[in-house]
């Protein structure tokens, strides 16, 4: 058992970086969806409420994904790497 | 031998420790954002669904020589807590608006010599013949209320909350 690579550990640091600036980037387009969707609603168009639900869910699977996906690099980054070969 | 008091040993955090946020934790406080911003959208959407068809009972609001030209009766409708506002805009003319300002609920007036709705906290401005939007921060146009003719009576009988020809 050993450390991770500096540089393998490196390119995980960039990778949660990214997944975490995409999920900023997720939140705020959610965010304005959703000031969207209320104003549309207070005047009186209705119809608009449903593909913006379906919308906001998606982004919310994408977040949750990215959130995850971080979870697990981070864990990968925190675990030695094991050289024996065994996996 | 530790120079750290001997609290130190029985508190063991440190200030600097507690206020660290993880990048997890930063994920997990952002993808819990991220719900809350989908039960938003849910909500409007349930709320849009179970809300009935509003029932407006007609009212009369004036008579119809009780104004003068560019005069401007209060009245309220289709609640006592909704403050409206009537308006003869010609001799035969007359329309009516909530007086509640679309961007922050303040109470609008009538300006005779510009011909304008106005509203003094942030001065939004709204066209008199339609309640549009005519400058200043509103988002939307007023609601507009329906007027009927019954004989000398002007009678309420409902409310638009958007103009027709938008």
């Amino acid at each position: 058992m050993s450390e991770p690579r500096p540089s393998d550990r490196r390119r995980r640091l960039v990778a949660i970086d990214g997944a975490i600036a995409l999920m900023a980037v997720v939140l705020m387009v959610q965010m304005w969806l959703l000031t969207a969707t209320l104003e549309e609603y207070l005047r009186g168009h209705r119809s608009i409420a449903a593909p913006a639900a379906i919308a906001a869910g998606v982004l919310f699977a994408v977040c949750a994904g990215l959130a995850l996906l971080v979870h697990r690099i981070d864990t990968t980054n925190r675990r030695p790497t094991d050289t024996s070969g065994r996996r | 031998m530790s120079t750290d008091p001997l609290w130190r040993d029985e508190f063991s955090i440190r200030a600097a420790d507690e206020r660290y946020v993880g990048r997890r934790q930063f994920a997990k406080f952002l993808t819990l954002t991220s719900l809350g911003m989908f039960a938003g959208n849910v909500w409007i959407l349930v709320k849009g669904l179970v809300a009935r068809v509003p029932v407006f009972a007609p009212a009369v609001v004036a008579k119809a020589g009780d104004l003068p030209v560019d005069g401007v009766k209060l009245f309220t409708y289709p609640t006592p807590k909704d403050p409206c506002l009537l308006i003869r805009t010609a001799r035969d003319t007359y329309v009516a608006y909530s007086q509640v300002c679309t961007h922050l609920s303040c109470a609008v007036v009538y300006d005779a010599s510009r011909r304008q709705l106005e509203c003094p906290c942030h001065h939004g401005v709204f066209a008199v013949a339609d309640g549009s939007v005519v400058a200043g921060p509103p988002p939307r146009p007023l609601p507009r209320v329906t007027l009927e003719r019954h004989g000398d009576d002007l009678v309420a009988v409902g409310l638009e909350t958007e103009i027709a020809h938008e």
